[in-house]
């Protein structure tokens, strides 16, 4: 399955991309499961999604839990706590 | 009902002027502010860049007006908020929330901007003295802020 992930704040600048589209392996069925298989990737992304539970998710565009499941998903995007207002 | 994201600044009475023109059932409007302070806990900000994940940001702060919405009878509303390089003593959001009494407008105005800070994907990175971004760290007391208005 492809799928464009996006990445915001300090997580864009530590994997040093602002959005990619990947070809996801069968076995990557959850956004828990999608950050181990991007962490492996380089260390640029260890480096990222270095501080478990640190970075959010939201899966088309809509905040999702890590246990989520990315399944059908068009647009997964991670990024830190937000800070606006 | 309406959320806006620009970078470009606001100005609050024009906009409280369009969000009310016409309407006799309006007896209390409640605007709320925030602006760029120029230090943080003791040191100097010259400056701040606000980042956003574009499309989902409207959602999400149109999801939360609606939220508002169902929660207090508000005549009109309005969320404005800007991105990109703002300088202190810039406008960064506004909040309008306009009823025929006070307290919805006031409990409205504040509920939107605590589920806002903790909801809406927003970014900040603040320059130093030195001229150095630090991203700011969300803050413990403002998911506080926001869990007041959990239902029990």
């Amino acid at each position: 399955m492809s799928v464009k992930i996006r990445y915001f704040a300090w997580v864009r600048e530590k994997t040093g991309k602002a959005e990619e589209i990947v070809d996801l392996p069968a076995g990557v069925t959850t956004v828990a499961g999608l950050v181990a298989w991007l962490t492996q990737r380089g260390p640029e992304y260890a480096e990222a999604f270095a501080r478990p539970g640190v970075v959010r998710a939201a899966v088309d565009q809509t905040h999702v839990q890590q246990t989520a499941s990315i399944a059908g998903a068009r647009e997964i995007a991670f990024f830190p706590p937000v800070t606006g207002g | 009902m309406s959320v806006r994201v620009q970078t470009e600044d606001f100005e609050i009475s024009a906009e409280v002027a369009r969000l009310t023109a016409g309407r006799t059932d309006i007896g209390a409007i409640v605007t709320f502010t925030g602006t760029v302070r120029a230090d943080n806990k003791g040191s100097t900000i010259t400056g701040m860049t606000l980042e956003h994940y574009p499309g989902m940001t409207e959602q999400e702060l149109a999801r939360v007006e609606a939220e508002a919405n169902a929660r207090w009878p508000l005549q009109a509303s309005l969320i404005v908020h800007r991105v990109g390089e703002l300088k202190p003593g810039a406008n960064i959001v506004l909040v309008v929330t306009a009823s025929a009494h006070r307290e919805a407008a006031f409990d409205a105005a504040a509920f939107l901007m605590d589920y806002l800070k903790t909801r809406a994907p927003f970014w900040k990175k603040e320059v130093g003295a030195d001229g150095r971004g630090q991203w700011v760290d969300a803050r413990e007391s403002d998911d506080r802020a926001t869990e007041r208005w959990e239902k029990p």
